[in-house]
């Protein structure tokens, strides 16, 4: 067991280089015709000429783009993603000192979204076309249509103008507090960890609609998924024959349809979070969250490359994990696949 | 005759894609007649009467600069489902091209096909169309251009899957035997039974990519302001939300919301009637 896991594991991470490859050449290129003198723009406005063609070669933007590139990889190689022109830090600080924030708020959006999402989809599925069906239907077919940038704006408006409940969209913390000691980064866990309710409630307050915008989104896929595979299952021969065999209910739903309800929803569930780290973007311009999609987007509008390039290898590393997560524990829940291997 | 009435009897069996359809047609009329129906100019400002309240002579209001948002969303029709339109054509053509030569040539073409959808899929899509815009330029072509790449590994998918299963039919063996060349085989024969799910693919498709081009321009990618365009008027009416204008910002991304809802609700009803066996 254990060494079939790890041969799995090296396979698909050896597997993922050639994308990952892939995913950084595009980028560069992308990133080199982005308009814009990156060395006009770091040398500020009031630059020479000769001030800024010595920043040019400072930057290595004079050699050819092979050059360029073969210089970037080894930097790369070395974990060095090169230096942000705007915030003047390395990109890799930068990423991870930002990257907490945003796999909280998704970690969040998407713990809310299968919180509700699935027991709506099994009640939906097992209660066909009774009114927690059609609730069901309504909230998927409406859940994809709300662009979660107006969903936001919507929920700041009724949640933070209208009733007062929510603080304002401010970031990750009121003006009052101060963020928690660092310890993984996720302020609702760092707070707990000092035991500071009172920083962990304020956090919260942040947090909780940015994740309610992300969980919208996210919970249309889900349920949709559950309800259509479980409907799938509980039709099966299986199924009759241990209703015929006289097992209680809950037993059926739980411990045989659900399992094999849960392979399509936790594939789903890994698409799911992949689309909400790029969704990211919009979120965090909403709701002023200091993420790396908020980063990656100011970046991006000063033609400042290195940050955006690090953001989307950052982004194509964790789809890689996610991907490989989602496979590991797809073969845990069903043995058939890793026999199918 | 008896084709239409099978489409009535459909149509009415699902009174929620009838309705889809009504309200879809006339978001098309909009689109086509906006410069007509549009009771102010879209453009003009009016500075002495900005970001007032819905009433009676501006039934949306007016925004920071006292333009109509009447007028303003009505414009915006044309633009977001122009774009929609176009990049989702854009990307079944091209889609349909590259899926059909993987699927019936195979080998070399099938690997090369493949590995270029691969790639773009390893890509956060979104962020992949940010980073195409933004290095294209600000303009309503290249948001086009980029809905249709992220658009594309869809249509690969599903066509070549579908020649995949098809090209070892009696037909096509029928057709060969006929003395037709591959070429006519694939455009003749392979082409037109593909169709279905490639509608069906296009009507799920045009929602997703109407918000794509939305949350581009929300950005401040592509699409410039003053040009009536739904994301863009969300992005300008955010700044007013907490101070309590909310229809600056609510319009348009009503507006959005409904015709996204209606496209995703027609795509439904469509998969259901050609393919019902794929209903979820």
């Amino acid at each position: 067991m254990q060494n079939t896991f790890f041969t799995l594991i090296s396979r698909r991470l050896l597997g993922a280089i050639p994308s990952l490859f892939a995913v950084i050449v595009v980028t560069f290129v992308i990133m080199r015709l982005l308009p814009g003198d990156p060395a006009a723009f770091f040398a500020g406005a009031a630059a020479t000429e000769e001030a800024i063609a010595q920043i040019r070669t400072q930057l290595g933007l004079d050699e050819s783009m092979f050059q360029q590139f073969w210089i970037y990889l080894q930097a790369l190689a070395q974990g060095d993603m090169g230096r942000s022109f705007t915030t003047g830090q390395p990109v890799t600080t930068d990423l991870l000192e930002r990257l907490p924030a945003s796999l909280e708020l998704t970690l969040l959006g998407l713990v809310m979204a299968i919180v509700v999402g699935l027991p709506l989809g099994i009640l939906a599925a097992t209660r066909p076309n009774s009114w927690i069906d059609h609730l069901c239907r309504l909230l998927t077919t409406s859940g994809v249509c709300l662009p979660t940038f107006f969903t936001g704006l919507v929920l700041i408006y009724i949640f933070y103008y209208l009733l007062g409940w929510a603080p304002a969209p401010m970031g990750r913390l009121d003006l009052f507090s101060s963020p928690p000691d660092k310890v993984t980064g996720f302020y609702l866990i760092d707070s707990l960890l000092m035991g500071d309710w009172e920083l962990f409630n304020s956090a919260l307050a942040q947090l909780i609609l940015p994740a309610i915008t992300l969980g919208l989104f996210a919970l249309a896929p889900l349920a949709r998924m559950t309800r259509a595979g479980l409907l799938g299952v509980l039709n099966s021969d299986f199924i009759r024959t241990a209703h015929a065999n006289g097992l209680p209910r809950h037993v059926i739903l739980l411990s045989y349809a659900l399992r094999n309800t849960l392979l399509p929803v936790i594939n789903t569930m890994g698409m799911v979070f992949s689309y909400l780290l790029g969704i990211n973007v919009l979120v965090e311009k909403v709701f002023a969250w200091p993420g790396v999609g908020s980063y990656a987007l100011e970046a991006l509008m000063a033609s400042d490359y290195s940050p955006v390039q690090g953001f989307v290898l950052a982004i194509a590393v964790l789809y890689v994990l996610l991907n490989l997560t989602v496979d590991l524990t797809c073969s845990l829940i069903d043995p058939r696949m890793e026999a199918a291997r | 005759m008896k084709r239409s009435l099978e489409w009535r009897y459909l149509l009415l069996q699902n009174p929620l894609t009838l309705a889809a359809l009504v309200v879809f047609i006339l978001v098309v009329l909009c689109a086509i007649f906006a410069p007509w129906l549009t009771p102010y100019d879209p453009f003009a400002s009016d500075t002495a009467n900005s970001l007032q309240a819905p009433s009676a002579a501006h039934w949306f209001g007016t925004d920071q600069l006292g333009r109509d948002m009447f007028s303003r969303v009505l414009m915006g029709t044309r633009m977001d489902l122009g774009i929609a339109i176009a990049a989702v054509f854009l990307a079944a053509a091209i889609g349909t091209f590259l899926g059909a030569c993987a699927g019936f040539y195979g080998g070399y073409v099938d690997t090369a096909v493949g590995r270029g959808v691969d790639i773009i899929m390893a890509f956060p899509l979104f962020v992949l169309a940010m980073a195409i815009v933004a290095a294209l330029g600000n303009s309503v072509a290249n948001v086009v251009y980029a809905s249709a790449i992220i658009n594309m590994p869809f249509y690969v998918r599903v066509v070549r899957s579908e020649i995949l299963v098809l090209k070892g039919a009696g037909f096509v063996e029928a057709a060969r035997l006929c003395g037709n060349s591959n070429s006519r085989i694939l455009w003749s024969q392979l082409l037109p039974n593909v169709s279905a799910p490639l509608v069906v693919q296009m009507s799920l498709n045009m929602g997703w990519s109407m918000l794509n081009a939305a949350s581009l321009s929300f950005v401040g990618l592509g699409i410039r302001p003053p040009s009536p365009e739904w994301g863009i008027m969300v992005a300008e009416g955010a700044q007013y939300i907490i101070s309590g204008q909310w229809w600056v910002a609510l319009f348009p991304g009503l507006a959005l919301t409904l015709v996204v809802l209606c496209f995703n609700l027609l795509g439904d009803g469509l998969r259901d009637i050609i393919d019902p066996r794929r209903r979820t």
